[in-house]
Parts: structure tokens; C-alpha cells; sequence
């Protein structure tokens, strides 16, 4: 048993601990601890990665009691590349964080390694209800995240954010609750079993449970119409916060994916392909909706939620297409609009902090201080999003196309895709001639401010070169991500795989019985 | 009997549903509520409804109530609890930095 | 690899005159210069191979999985464009670095210049159809840097994003092209596609594919009607105009053409499309030039005008139409680029680009005048120069030319009276700037150019006439080896040369002139009858108007969506539960529930009416807070009866040990909130409202009566089988908590913890962590009834008790550590009451946070300690032990978990209710601070704690 799948929780579990413990009196400590724990968790997650690239199926089962009557973890290849973005993103957006954002409000560094602990928690485990659980975790700490630092907007937008999430909880219980009701089980694998052999008599009462769930997750994916609580949210958090946030609404997508290509995929019987009428034309609608959002942006934070809400948006809409190809494509762009996004928010934060009282607002103001600098970021975000080569973002993008050109949709997604894209070019190339173009010499104000701190500016660079990364080395990416689909449409090996975890040998020597059995 | 059940259960998630849809922080927190005990109501109730039958092994007991759901809102019951106690403090935080107790974080303008 | 290297030298090196630019303008100039010369020898290393007639070509693989590769292709076509591409951009840089003013930041250009130079040779040298859209968008990017160079000025930036958007738009749809015909061919190689004529020519979607290629030529060769960026990008330094607007990627588009014209040329579409395009374009292009004052402008429009004309030619598809086409494109970057150079000249000598401003100017600069008028005359086609050779082509072509359902004289008309406007504005552009009469005074005093400045208008010039007088020594290879690439076979025999004999190719050039010539002299009377005829509309305006509209819609469209109200955004939700909770029911028919199970007892029924009573009055009263917590408060205790009732003692427990603790909480956070609500919603809203809360209800009394009336099959056997000798307790619910799915309770504790810490961070951020209990006395003032006070006192040893029992027995009879925890805390939370908070606080911790960790601590270690065992996580153990005098014990790991729960869950607790104390206090101080003037000197401090927290958010500084 590879004790290594259940380190993404416990580690930073324990290190929120730790951090409690022995560092509540010293930013330095809680600060050394927190990097350290999100360095080996980075480790880790390269570790599992690699473990995952030929395609085996690993399970952790908790407490040694088999599946599907204990909980179990599964390591495939998508809960490791999900859980390695996450570790990618969360590292950067802790060396911004160091430079001073988190000492703005208690407990920050705790309540990042407890964010962490329920996000690899959601992509690992292999429990419906567990799932639940973890959800919660990264949602409370999520809420106390958001938060930090106080201030009118963010506790106007935590307002919002949290009562909805809670509305959101309170229906995830109600789908779990009425698929056992009707299967007696929780294991992801058995009730991919389970729906299979479903009587056309329980069919609809299970198929609504599972549509419900729907509506939870595609919150958490900012799906519309329920992609309204994000904006707010997103640009009131501080910028690390928010960039951690860019993998948030990869959880909704990540639960949709698993639970609807596994368990109500294409050998669900009745209930098979459950999404097949909603998702598509929604995502579609998303991401047309989100274009026009960062159109309309007044401020670049603004702009980059609403793009935040695209991407998912085209994510969706090849999700929604089902096949092999667009599948590898939503996760290869999945990455791509991750570290992308992850990395405008931080920058965002950058530019506003050397524009004076203009901060962010896309208005004439004098120039930042390091026009050079933050400008070429810029620009290489800004091609990055808008999907213009070389970068990644049009890799994504001419994957997600070419996925969808034997499909029935085509014309639509294609005019949905390329108009979009054609919005967005016209919405950077604006916010960026009216940041670093239009501006006023204003000598003294300008060298009033400080020059951004070199950590930031680091973690704004490591995020576009993992951007870049993803383009030079599209070629093995493309392969893994292709991989992945493949797995996730041949669910049976996953399946085998889990079922096939009885008393866990290693467990004799701790016989569960005791002296009893 | 099951009816019964049901009934009760709708009636808490309408009253739940009616306040959470209301202007201020303190119905919506009451909506919570409400919705919670449904919710927890309903998990449970997804084991079926048995008298007598708790289940807690012994000799002679013949049947016994299914655990499972027992145990999920036992689970349910203390993370609404956590979820309850923080959306409390929050709106308690807004009524002071924002003045008001709006769900929007504003006095309301006209209809709302 | 040389093919690579030359693309890259320039991409990569880009950053090289950015650093050079240090040292001084000279060495990025020499930088760029150097760069550029070795990327051109490169080239002309392996050019006499192509000449020869073969393909040079190399492929490196790059996303294999769908056919994306960086191979690159070198033929015919691709050498006349990358020597174009090369050259003219040597002799760019040498002009840039006189033209440029010395304040400007040089090494940024060339950086710009040079990325724009490797993307072009990209798109040109490409052999994989993704890889040349990559280079064609990278293209649009450079030049949207280029054109706004001059970013201080409003048309530079806005013509640049005009630019970028047109382009950019092009390139999408050229990508949706290229994605189309891979799609048909199965391939993305070029030279895989151009064998594929027949296949893609059968193919249903051959349309689509040619229309999306061909709206990417278009807008990047400013074709009618995309053509109006191209005048707005003037705006440029005249260098890169001379460069990006008349050389080389405006070309890019025609180069398009060429390359797909072995693919598509001979269908009609093809024909039509293109034939019509490039004819409108010549013609309206040519006489809009004649309205333009500004020589850049002018030069603007007679780019586009010539671009359709090679338009043309490649639309009619025929052998030789190629070979006029790619000598066209020859010429006229020769004679444009001169031509561009020489109005920056002008610009920079006499300080303004308004024709109406200039005259005379051969007196003052005759050897730029001199110069001009060549290039002019190449221009116009005035013999002996180049562009007269190749319109003498363009007329042999319009008139072989046969198109069904056209009078065979028509097109060669409408192309004649094209070049005679061309005749027209060029006699204008050169006579009214260098001839005719001098203003009195010019804003500079005109002098002829520094040498360097003048030197690339010398090269190009002399190479007009060379190519006019000598074309088949000097560039018949080169052209014969393009045109062979563009029709894809042998070409027929011709030869190019000056003097054809007389024919009416030639009688249609003379008529051009001579028409010209008169029409210059009409000009006046044609400016007032064009005014006349079209009052001033731009398309320009036009794209301007929609593209604010359209904003304006976003906007507007977005403000509705996303209207800040949270009632909205909750019935939003609601709804879309309800409606896809439904639709399976409405798909599958309702099912029918199966035999009732238990008959109605008389405590359910009573509890049932308790319980819809109290649940609709907290609705009810919800205005009236305190009525409604009562109500709610109801609620509570009912469900703990039915927890009770339905056999799940340990739910009751919870759910009444839970109540009490909210409770409390809601009363003290109501302390410090309005009492009521305020009625707000309108008698509409709230019937809406009601009517979603009821369908909500509605909804889930069905499923819930459904599932209920139906049998269920669940794992549960399994638990209660292995409960006891697996799990080592009775309680199976219990175990099923610590053991089976003790990572669930594990996570639920960890939930405690971060809202306990979350609270703490929300308070906090309100300065209160500045009150010290300890200070102020105010709470203990007000009275304590001194019952409670005793109760209270002997109660909390009571408590602890009971608590530390219900820990103990939790695994085999109802309890636990929660349910332990939750019993303690309620004890803590008496004593609240009974003396006030004051006086708890001196007794209690000050601080639970490490509580709470101590807690998640122990039930973390105790999940890893089975690791030691070589056991997953959170594996228990239990066994029995004999304890001295009391004898056989049973002990399981499990209970080791249950204590970190019993911490936490304790820890959380207490911070959360200390923190609110806190609050209240702050709030109590506040008041006695407002009501009389402060006295002890804690109260001073504290008003000023409170004055300060009013202010400051917390927020960052």
C-alpha cells in the first residue's frame, strides 16, 4: 500500500497544525513552515505524477477496511495532474504571498495548508460523501481565505459567496442523499456498478439526485447561470488568494468529469450520459456571457474574474463534447488557464499597486513604475489568455476546435470559440494600450513608488514559465492529457481496481479484530 | 407514517427556502437552519424509517436501522454547525464595517 | 536546419539590440543590421537550389498526437518572399537609425522589428499549416507593437488596435481553415495538402474551407471591404509603414493566395471570389487615393489598389497570371518602399506629410526629387521602369482572360481605368510635392536627407530601373521559379522583357497615361463633384461607432446579469435545482412508490404538527427576530424527538447538544443585530418567493415519499456484521465515525477547527483583540441571579462528569467525543451566563487555538501511527487489557481519534464564543463610552480602541 496517495492531505493538515502550534507568535516561522509544506507537497505531487504516466490505477484504502465499505483514495491519472496544478499554483501563490499580503490578518499560513488539505482531498478521494467532506474543508477555508485582511468589499462579496456556497452544501447532501437512498452505496466505483444495473422503475429518482449534484458542482465551476457569486468574490480577494482561487473552479470541473464519465457515463444504462442536454449549450452560453463580462470590464480585476468564468466556459463546452480528443483537450487547457489566470491576478495586483489612486481601473493614469517590466508580462499574459500563438492558450484552443470539428455542434462551437476569442483580443488589447499606452508623465508621482518586490515578480514568472513550459514541451503534455481521457472513458480498470481492495495484507499484523478475531 | 415524514420535510425546506430568499442576514441565517434540520432529516431518512431498531448490537436484537445514514449526519449535523457559526460572525462583521444588515451589503433602495 | 535558423536567428535575437541599446543607438542599429545580413546569407547559401528547381525542406516534431509539426519548406515562393523579407528589412534598419528621433528607446524597436522580421519568414517558410497560422497571428501581435511604437500618440494606439483586431480577426478565421481542410486532407503539411487538390476540390466542406482561408488573405492584404486598417495604421513611423505596409505583411496575404492557388484555383468560387475582390479593390482603392492629402495616406490607398490588382491576377488563375502576379509583387515592393522612404524624407525635411503644405521641393532636395519621380514612374508604369513590365502583363492577362457570363471587354476596361486613376494620384503625389510652386514657408527649411537616410531609396530605385531595363538577367529565375511554385506545373514558355512589340497591351498602357495625365489636370472640378456625390463617410467611423455600441451592449448585458443582489443570484439557483431536479421525472414518468412500511403513531403525529407549526412560524415572524429564534429553537428540539423516535439515539444527542450551543450563538450574535427586519420585499416579490419555496417543498416531499415507500439494499450488513469483531464497539454508528469512515470525522473535526480559526481572523480584523477581558469590570456590574449562579457552579464538575462518561462508553453505547465535547462546552457556556464574561474570561484560557490544534494533532498522529504497523492511515486497533483492581478493559485506537475530536471540537467551540463575547463587549463599551463621559482610564482606552476600529478596516495599509 503506497502510503505516499494520502500525504496530499495529511501533509498540510499536519502542517496547519504544526503552524498553529509552534508559530502563532512569528510571521518568519509560520512563513518557513508554510513554504516548506507546500514545497514537499509540490514533491509529492511530481512524485505521483509520475508514478500514474503508465496508467496504473493505484488505490489507498483508509483504515484498511475494503471498498466500497471504508473509504478509499485513488490515485489515476487525473486526481495526480489535478493535484499536482494544485500544488504548481499553490506554491507560487505563496512566494507572492511572502512579500507581505499575508501579514495582513491571523492565521493566514494555517488556513492556506488546511485550503490545500481539502482540495487534494476532493481530487483524491474515491467516495461520494468523503467528497462532500472535503468540499467543505476547501470551501470553510476557502470562505476564511477570502476574508483575510478584512475591508468593506470582501466582506460585502464573503457575504455573498458564503450563504451561496452554503445553499450550495445543503443540495450536495440532498443528491448524496437520494443516490444511497436508491443504491445503499457511496463508493464512486460501486455506484459506477451499482447505476449500471439500475431498474427503469428508480432510474428518475436517481437521475435526479445526480442532477442536483450537477447543480452543485457547476457552482463551484461557475456554470451559468450560477457563475454570478465569482466576479465579486474574485476580484475583492487579495492576490494570492485569488490566484490560489483560479484552481477553485477546477474542482467543480474535476467533480463533474469524474462523476459524470464514471459513474453516469456511457455505461450507466438508463441514466447513461445524464448531462448530455444541459451541459453543452450552458457552457457554451458561459463562455460567451464571461467574454462579454471581461468586454466590459472597468477595472483589470474585473476582467480577469470574467475570465476566469470563460475559461471554465470552454473547458465545459469540450467536456460537454465527450469525446477522447476534446476531453485531453479540456485538461490540457484546464493547466493552460490555470497558471494563466493564476498569474494575471498576482500581476494585476502588481500594475494597480504602481498606478496610484487608479489602481486598477481601466482609465488614463500616469505610467507604472517599471513599464518595461509589468508591460512585457502583460503582453505575454495577455497573448496567453486571448489565445494568440505561440503561447499555450492557442494550443488549448486549437485542440478543444479540432476535438469538435466531426461533431454535430461544430458550427456552434466553432463560432462560440473563435468569436469569443476575437472578443477577448479586443478586450486585452484595449485594457492593455489603456494601462501601459495612454498615460500621463507625472515625473515625481511616479518615482514615488516603490518598484514591485523581486518575490512577486518571481512568482509572476514562474507561473508564465510553466505557460511556456506547457508550449514547448506541448508535445509530451498533449500525450499525458490524451492519456488521461482515454482512462476516463475506460472507466473499467479504475473500477477493478477499487473493488479488488479486500483486507489489506499489511493490515494482518494490526489485525482489526484484535484478540477477538 | 412515510407521509408524514415527507410532509414535515417539505414544509421545513418551504419555510427554509422563503427566508433564505429574504433581504436581511438574520432570516437568511434562520433559512439556513431550517434548511439544515431538513436536510439532516432527509440523509436520515434515506435508511428508512424504523422504530425501535437503534443500532447498537446486542444479544437477541433481531434487526436494527441502518447506520450508514446515521453516521453521515451525524457528520452533516457538525460541519452545519461549523457552516452556522461562521456565517453568523460574518454577518455580525458586515453589520459592522457596512452599517447594515442587507444581504448585499447595502441599505435597500426602494424595492428590493 | 538552416531553414530553422533562418526563421529563429531574427526571433531570438530580437533581445539582443535591447541589450546593444545600451551601449548606444548605433550598436542596436548594427545589431539589428548584422542579424538581419546573416539570416539574408543564409538564405541566399541555399537559394541556388531552389533556383534549380528543388524543395528544400526539414521537420522537427512537436505535438505529434495531432499532427503539429515545426517542419518548414523552402520553394520558389518562399525564396522571392524571404529575400523580399530580408532585404527590404536590411535596408529598413539602416533607415530606421537615421529616421528615428535620438530620444527614442531604439533597442525596443528593433527588438519589435526583428520579432515581426522571424515571424514573417515564419509564415513564408512554414511547411505545416498550424505553424504558419502561428506565425501569421504572430504577425498581427508584432505589428500591433510596431504601429503603436508611438504610443503617446491617439492614432498610433488606436490605429494599432484597429490593426490587430482586423488581422487578428482574419487569423481566426484562417485558423478555422486550416483546421477545416486538415480535417479533409488529414494532414496539416503543406506539402501533403497541395497534392490533395482533387480530394479537398470533392470535398462538401471545400467551401467553408476556401471562405475562412480567403477572409484571412483579405484582411491581411487590406482588401475591400477590409482594407480601412491599413490607412489607419499610417500612423506608424514611416519606416515600419515602408516595411509592414508596403513589403511585407500586407503581402502575406497574397502570399496566401499563391500558396492555396494549386488547391482552389480553377473552381469558380475561386474566380469569383477572388477575381471580384481584387478588381473592386483596384479600382475603389485608386480612387479614394485620389482624395487623399496626406502623402502617407495616399501611398496607403495605392498599396491596397496594387494589392488587388496581384489580387486579381492569382484570382484568374492562369499560368502566367501567376508568373505577372509574382512579378508584380516584386516591383512593387521595390517602388513602394522607395516611395514610403522618400515621404518620410519629405516628412523630416520640411516638417509636414499635407500635400496641400508642399510644392517645389526639387529646389530644395533635387536629388530625393529625382529619385521619387523614378519611383513614381515605376508606380505609374511609365517605360522603361519595372512596373510598366508587369501591368503590360496584368493587360495581356485581363484580356486573354475569359469569364462565362462576362463580356470579354468588360474587365480589361474596368482594370484600364484603374491604372489611369493610379496614373492620376501619382502625378499628383510627385508634382505637387517636388514641382510646381513653393509655399512662401514651410514649418522646416527643407534640406536634402543624411546620407544613410537617402541611401536604401537609392538601392531601391536603381533596382526599378535595373529590373525594367534587364528583367530577364536579373530576376527571371527568381520570378519563374515563384510562379512555377504558385500553378503547381510547368509553366508555359514567355519571356520577360521590356519591348513586346506593338500590341494593345501597350495602346492600353498609353491610353492609361495619357488619360491620367488629363484627368490630373480635371482634378479640382473631380474633388468638387466627388464631395458632391459622397458626403465624407469612412469606414473607418463606421468600425469606430460599432465597436463603441458594442461595448456599450456588453456592458449592459453584463450589469443585468450580474446585478449585485444575492436574492437574485439564490432564486437563480433554486430554480435551476428545481428545474433539472424535475426534468427526469418529466422524462421517465413519476414511478410509483412501493407499500408503505410503518403505520402512524400518535407521538409522530403530534410531533408532526409541532413541527410544521413551529417551521411556518419562523417564517412567518421572521420580522420579529426574537419570536423567530424561539420558534426555530422548536424546530431543533422536534427534529431531536423524531432523531429519537426513529431509533438514532446518537443523532438525538447530537442534534440537542448542537441545538443548544446554536442557540446561544444566535442569541448573542442577535444582541448585537437589528431586533427586526424591516419589510422590504414588495407583495410580488414575496408571492414569487413563496411559490419557489413551495415548488422547493413540493419537490422534496415527492422524492422523499418516493424513496421512502421503496425498498432499499444498502451496505449496511457489512457494518453491523464486522462492528464488533472488526471495529471492537457496539455503537456501530459510532464506529462507523472513528473507524469505518473515520477520514470523513477526521475531515468534519478539521472543518470545526477553520471556522473556529476563520471566526477568530473576522473578529479580530475588528480590533477587538485589542479588549483585554481582564480591564474592564463593566460586565460584572449588571446583577447575576445568584441561583444560577450556585446552579451553574455545582453544575460545571457535573458536566465534566457526565461529559468524560459519554466519551468513555461513546464506541458501545450512544456518545462520543462530540457529543463529550458539546456537553462540556454547554457547561462553559453556563457559566457565561451565570457571571458574566468578565469573569469567565479571568478563569478560562485566554486563547483555544492551540486547543484545537492539540486536537487535530492527536487524531492526525493517531491516523498515522497505523503507518508504523505498515497499515493505512487511520487503521485502529483494540484489544483487551487486565488492569489492576478494575480489571479487563477493552481500549481501541479509535478512542485515541475520538479524544483528538473531543479537543477540537472543544477548542472550536470556545474560540468561536469567546470571540463573540468579544464582540459583545466591544459593543457594551461602546455604549457606556457613548452614555456617560469616560472615567476609569480603561474605558478611555478602550473608547479609543473603538474609535480606532471604526476606522481602520483592518485593511491593508
Amino acid at each position: 500500500m503506497n502510503h505516499w496517495i494520502v500525504a496530499p492531505v495529511v501533509l498540510p493538515a499536519l502542517a496547519g497544525v504544526a503552524i498553529l502550534l509552534g508559530a502563532r507568535s512569528s510571521l518568519r516561522k509560520q512563513r518557513m513552515l508554510g513554504a516548506l509544506a507546500t514545497a514537499s507537497l509540490l514533491g509529492i505531487a511530481i512524485f505521483l505524477m509520475s508514478q500514474t504516466y503508465d496508467g496504473t490505477v493505484q488505490v489507498y484504502a483508509l483504515g484498511a477496511w475494503p471498498a466500497p465499505f471504508g473509504i478509499v483514495l485513488v490515485l489515476d491519472r487525473l486526481s495526480a495532474m489535478m493535484v499536482l496544478m494544485t500544488a504548481l499554483v499553490a506554491f507560487c501563490s505563496q512566494v507572492y504571498a511572502v512579500a507581505g499580503s499575508d501579514a495582513r490578518g491571523a492565521n493566514y499560513h494555517a488556513l492556506f495548508q488546511f485550503q490545500l488539505m481539502g482540495l487534494c482531498g476532493a481530487f483524491l478521494t474515491g467516495d461520494l460523501f468523503n467528497l462532500f467532506v472535503f468540499f467543505e474543508i476547501l470551501l470553510i477555508a476557502s470562505y476564511a481565505l477570502l476574508l483575510h485582511g478584512g475591508g468593506r468589499d470582501r466582506v460585502r462579496a464573503g457575504l455573498h459567496y458564503v450563504i451561496f456556497n452554503l445553499v450550495g452544501s445543503a443540495l450536495f447532501l440532498i443528491g448524496v442523499g437520494t443516490i444511497y437512498g436508491i443504491t445503499g452505496t457511496l463508493n464512486m466505483a460501486d455506484l459506477a456498478v451499482k447505476v449500471g444495473q439500475i431498474p427503469e422503475s428508480e432510474a428518475a429518482l436517481l437521475m435526479s439526485g445526480a442532477l442536483v449534484l450537477l447543480v452543485v458542482f457547476s457552482i463551484k465551476a461557475a456554470l451559468l447561470p450560477l457563475c454570478f457569486w465569482l466576479p465579486l468574490t474574485y476580484s475583492s480577494a487579495s492576490a494570492p488568494v485569488a490566484a490560489l482561487f483560479a484552481i477553485m473552479t477546477k474542482v467543480g470541473i474535476y467533480a463533474i468529469v469524474r462523476v459524470y464519465t464514471m459513474i453516469f457515463g456511457a455505461e450507466a444504462g438508463i441514466a447513461a450520459d445524464l448531462t448530455e442536454p444541459w451541459l453543452l449549450p450552458l457552457a457554451m452560453l458561459t463562455l460567451v456571457v464571461g467574454t462579454l463580462g471581461a468586454v466590459a470590464g472597468r477595472r483589470l480585476r474585473s476582467m480577469a474574474a470574467y475570465l476566469v468564468i470563460a475559461s471554465v466556459g470552454t473547458m465545459l463546452t469540450a467536456v460537454a463534447l465527450g469525446n477522447e480528443a476534446s476531453l485531453g483537450a479540456a485538461f490540457y487547457y484546464m493547466a493552460h488557464s490555470t497558471f494563466v489566470l493564476a498569474a494575471l491576478f498576482l500581476l494585476v495586483d502588481l500594475i494597480a499597486s504602481q498606478r496610484g489612486d487608479a489602481e486598477d481601473r481601466l482609465e488614463s493614469a500616469r505610467a507604472v513604475r517599471q513599464p518595461a517590466l509589468l508591460g512585457g508580462l502583460f503582453l505575454l499574459v495577455a497573448v496567453a489568455i486571448a489565445g494568440l500563438p505561440p503561447l499555450s492558450g492557442f494550443i488549448g484552443k486549437v485542440l478543444v476546435l479540432r476535438s469538435a470539428l466531426a461533431t454535430p455542434p461544430a458550427v456552434w462551437v466553432y463560432s462560440v470559440i473563435l468569436g469569443t476569442s476575437l472578443l477577448t483580443l479586443i478586450a486585452m488589447s484595449r485594457a492593455g494600450s489603456m494601462v501601459f499606452w495612454k498615460v500621463g508623465a507625472d515625473r515625481e508621482g511616479i518615482a514615488m513608488v516603490a518598484p514591485a518586490k523581486g518575490v512577486r515578480v518571481t512568482a509572476v514568472a514562474l507561473l508564465l514559465g510553466l505557460v511556456v513550459a506547457m508550449t514547448v514541451f506541448a508535445g509530451p503534455v498533449v500525450a499525458f492529457t490524451n492519456a488521461l481521457a482515454t482512462q476516463l472513458l475506460h472507466p473499467s480498470e479504475y473500477i477493478e481496481t477499487v473493488m479488488s481492495v479486500a483486507m489489506v495484507p499489511a493490515a494482518d499484523s494490526v489485525p482489526h479484530g484484535g484478540g477477538s478475531r | 407514517m412515510e407521509f408524514l415524514f415527507a410532509s414535515a420535510l417539505g414544509v421545513l425546506v418551504t419555510a427554509g427556502v422563503y427566508l433564505l430568499l429574504r433581504a436581511r442576514t438574520f432570516p437568511v441565517v434562520l433559512g439556513l437552519a431550517l434548511l439544515g434540520y431538513a436536510v439532516n432529516f432527509y440523509i436520515f431518512a434515506m435508511g428508512r424509517l424504523r422504530v425501535g431498531l437503534a443500532p447498537i448490537i446486542s444479544e437477541g436484537a433481531s434487526a436494527y436501522a441502518d447506520p450508514i445514514p446515521q453516521a453521515l449526519v451525524l457528520t452533516a449535523i457538525v460541519i452545519g454547525f461549523a457552516m452556522t457559526a461562521f456565517v453568523l460572525v460574518l454577518s455580525l462583521r458586515a453589520n459592522f464595517d457596512l452599517g447594515n444588515d442587507h444581504v448585499d451589503g447595502r441599505p435597500p433602495v426602494g424595492e428590493e | 536546419m538552416i531553414l530553422a535558423l533562418i526563421v529563429l536567428l531574427p526571433l531570438v535575437g530580437a533581445a539582443i539590440p535591447v541589450l546593444a541599446a545600451r551601449g548606444g543607438r548605433d550598436r542596436a542599429a548594427w545589431t539589428a543590421g548584422i542579424l538581419t545580413l546573416t539570416a539574408l546569407g543564409l538564405l541566399l547559401s541555399i537559394a541556388g537550389e531552389v533556383l534549380a528547381g528543388n524543395t528544400i525542406r526539414a521537420s522537427w516534431p512537436w505535438i505529434p498526437a495531432i499532427g503539429w509539426n515545426a517542419s518548414f519548406m523552402l520553394d520558389g515562393l518562399g525564396l522571392l518572399f524571404a529575400l523580399l523579407i530580408l532585404g527590404i528589412g536590411a535596408l529598413i534598419v539602416l533607415y530606421a537609425r537615421n529616421y528615428l528621433p535620438n530620444s527614442d528607446d531604439l533597442g525596443r524597436f528593433y527588438a519589435y522589428l526583428l520579432v515581426f522580421m522571424g515571424a514573417m519568414l515564419g509564415v513564408v517558410l512554414s511547411d505545416n499549416m498550424l505553424l504558419l497560422v502561428v506565425f501569421w497571428e504572430l504577425t498581427s501581435v508584432s505589428s500591433f507593437l510596431l504601429i503603436g511604437y508611438s504610443s503617446d500618440a491617439r492614432e498610433g494606439r488606436e490605429g494599432a488596435r484597429m490593426a490587430l483586431a482586423v488581422t487578428g480577426a482574419g487569423g481566426l478565421a484562417l485558423l478555422g481553415g486550416v483546421l477545416v481542410l486538415g480535417h479533409i486532407v488529414g494532414s496539416y503539411e503543406l506539402s501533403t495538402i497541395l497534392q490533395a487538390r482533387d480530394v479537398i476540390q470533392a470535398s462538401p466542406l471545400m467551401g467553408v474551407a476556401l471562405g475562412l482561408v480567403l477572409l484571412g488573405a483579405f484582411t491581411k492584404s487590406a482588401q475591400v471591404p477590409f482594407h480601412f486598417w491599413l490607412p489607419q495604421a499610417m500612423a506608424a513611423p514611416t519606416p515600419v509603414s515602408a516595411y509592414l505596409h508596403s513589403a511585407t505583411m500586407v503581402k502575406a496575404g497574397v502570399f496566401l493566395l499563391a500558396r492555396m492557388s494549386p488547391v482552389f484555383a480553377g473552381t469558380d468560387e475561386w474566380l469569383w471570389l477572388v477575381g471580384s475582390v481584387g478588381l473592386a479593390t483596384i479600382t475603389l482603392a485608386a480612387y479614394w487615393a485620389l482624395f487623399k492629402n496626406n502623402l502617407k495616406s495616399l501611398l496607403a490607398y495605392s498599396t491596397i489598389s496594387h494589392l488587388g490588382l496581384i489580387t486579381l491576377l492569382f484570382g484568374l488563375g492562369t499560368p502566367l497570371a501567376a508568373v505577372a502576379g509574382v512579378f508584380h509583387i516584386l516591383n512593387h515592393c521595390a517602388f513602394k518602399a522607395a516611395l514610403f522612404m522618400t515621404a518620410g524624407i519629405v516628412d523630416h525635411a520640411a516638417g509636414t506629410r499635407d500635400i496641400r503644405l508642399l510644392g517645389g521641393l526639387r529646389r530644395s532636395m533635387p536629388i530625393t526629387a529625382v529619385l521619387a519621380t523614378i519611383a513614381g514612374a515605376a508606380m505609374a508604369g511609365v517605360p522603361p521602369l519595372n512596373g510598366f513590365l508587369s501591368k503590360e502583363m496584368l493587360f495581356e492577362e485581363v484580356l486573354q482572360a475569359r469569364v462565362a457570363g462576362l463580356p470579354d471587354w468588360l474587365l480589361p476596361a474596368i482594370v484600364v481605368v484603374a491604372v489611369l486613376l493610379s496614373v492620376t494620384y501619382t502625378i499628383r503625389l510627385i508634382r505637387d510635392t517636388f514641382f510646381g510652386v513653393e509655399p512662401e514657408s514651410y514649418p522646416r527649411q527643407p534640406h536634402e536627407p543624411l546620407r544613410g537616410l537617402r541611401l536604401p531609396v537609392e538601392v531601391l530605385v536603381v533596382t526599378c530601373i535595373a529590373i525594367g531595363l534587364v528583367p530577364g538577367m536579373l530576376v527571371a529565375p527568381l520570378v519563374f521559379a515563384a510562379a512555377t511554385a504558385v500553378t503547381g506545373e510547368t509553366l508555359p514558355a514567355y519571356h520577360l522583357a521590356l519591348w513586346h512589340g506593338l500590341n494593345i497591351p501597350l495602346l492600353m498602357s498609353l491610353i492609361a497615361l495619357a488619360g491620367g495625365a488629363a484627368l490630373y489636370g480635371l482634378r479640382s472640378r473631380l474633388v468638387a463633384a466627388h464631395r458632391g456625390v459622397f458626403p465624407v463617410i469612412v469606414a473607418k467611423s463606421l468600425y469606430d461607432a460599432a465597436l463603441t455600441r458594442f461595448f456599450t451592449v456588453a456592458a449592459v448585458i453584463t450589469r443585468n446579469l450580474e446585478n449585485g443582489s444575492l436574492q437574485r443570484y439564490l432564486a437563480w439557483l433554486i430554480g435551476t435545482a428545481l428545474v433539472l431536479g424535475v426534468s427526469p421525472f418529466l422524462k421517465l414518468g413519476w414511478g410509483s412508490g412501493g407499500p408503505l412500511f410503518t403505520a402512524i403513531d400518535a407521538p409522530a403525529a403530534v410531533g408532526w404538527l409541532l413541527l410544521v407549526v413551529t417551521a411556518i412560524g419562523t417564517a412567518v415572524f421572521h420580522r420579529r427576530r426574537l419570536i423567530a429564534l424561539a420558534m426555530l429553537s422548536t424546530v431543533g428540539l422536534v427534529v431531536t424527538l423524531g432523531f429519537v423516535h426513529f431509533s438514532a439515539p446518537d443523532l438525538a444527542l447530537t442534534q440537542i447538544s448542537v441545538e443548544v450551543v446554536t442557540i446561544v450563538l444566535i442569541l448573542m450574535a442577535l444582541h448585537l443585530l437589528p431586533k427586526t427586519t424591516p419589510l422590504e420585499s414588495s407583495t410580488a416579490r414575496r408571492g414569487r418567493d413563496l411559490l419557489l419555496a413551495g415548488l422547493a417543498g413540493l419537490g422534496v416531499t415527492g422524492i422523499t415519499w418516493a424513496i421512502l415507500t421503496r425498498p432499499l439494499e444498502s451496505i449496511a450488513d457489512y457494518y453491523l456484521a464486522t462492528s464488533v469483531p472488526g471495529g471492537g464497539g457496539h455503537n456501530v454508528v459510532n464506529v462507523i465515525l472513528v473507524d469505518f469512515r473515520g477520514f470523513d470525522t477526521y475531515g468534519e473535526i478539521t472543518v470545526l477547527g477553520i471556522a473556529g480559526l476563520g471566526i477568530y481572523a473576522l473578529v479580530d480584523g475588528l480590533g477587538v483583540g485589542r479588549l483585554h477581558p481582564e480591564r474592564s469590570q463593566l460586565q460584572d456590574e449588571d446583577q447575576h441571579p445568584l441561583i444560577l449562579a450556585v446552579v451553574a457552579r455545582l453544575m460545571l464538575p457535573f458536566a465534566l462528569l457526565v461529559s468524560v462518561f459519554l466519551f468513555l462508553r461513546g464506541h458501545n453505547t450512544p456518545g462520543g467525543g462530540f457529543i463529550a465535547a458539546l456537553v462540556t462546552s454547554v457547561a462553559l457556556i453556563v457559566q457565561y451566563v451565570a457571571f458574566g464574561v468578565g469573569w469567565t474570561h479571568r478563569r478560562l484560557p485566554r486563547d483555544f487555538h492551540p486547543l484545537i490544534a492539540v486536537g487535530l494533532l492527536i487524531a492526525g498522529l493517531t491516523g498515522i501511527g497505523s503507518w508504523l504497523f505498515g497499515a493505512p492511515f487511520l487503521t485502529s486497533w483494540h484489544g483487551h487489557f487486565r488492569v489492576p483492581l478494575i480489571g479487563d478493559v477493552e481500549f481501541a485506537t479509535a478512542t485515541l481519534f475520538d479524544l483528538g475530536v473531543y479537543f477540537a471540537v472543544i477548542g472550536a467551540v470556545m474560540l468561536t464564543l469567546s470571540n463573540l463575547a468579544k464582540l459583545g463587549m466591544r459593543e457594551a463599551l461602546l455604549a457606556k463610552a457613548r452614555e456617560r463621559a469616560a472615567t476609569t482610564t480603561a474605558e478611555i482606552e478602550a473608547a479609543r480602541d473603538i474609535a480606532a476600529d471604526h476606522f481602520d478596516y483592518g485593511e491593508e495599509v
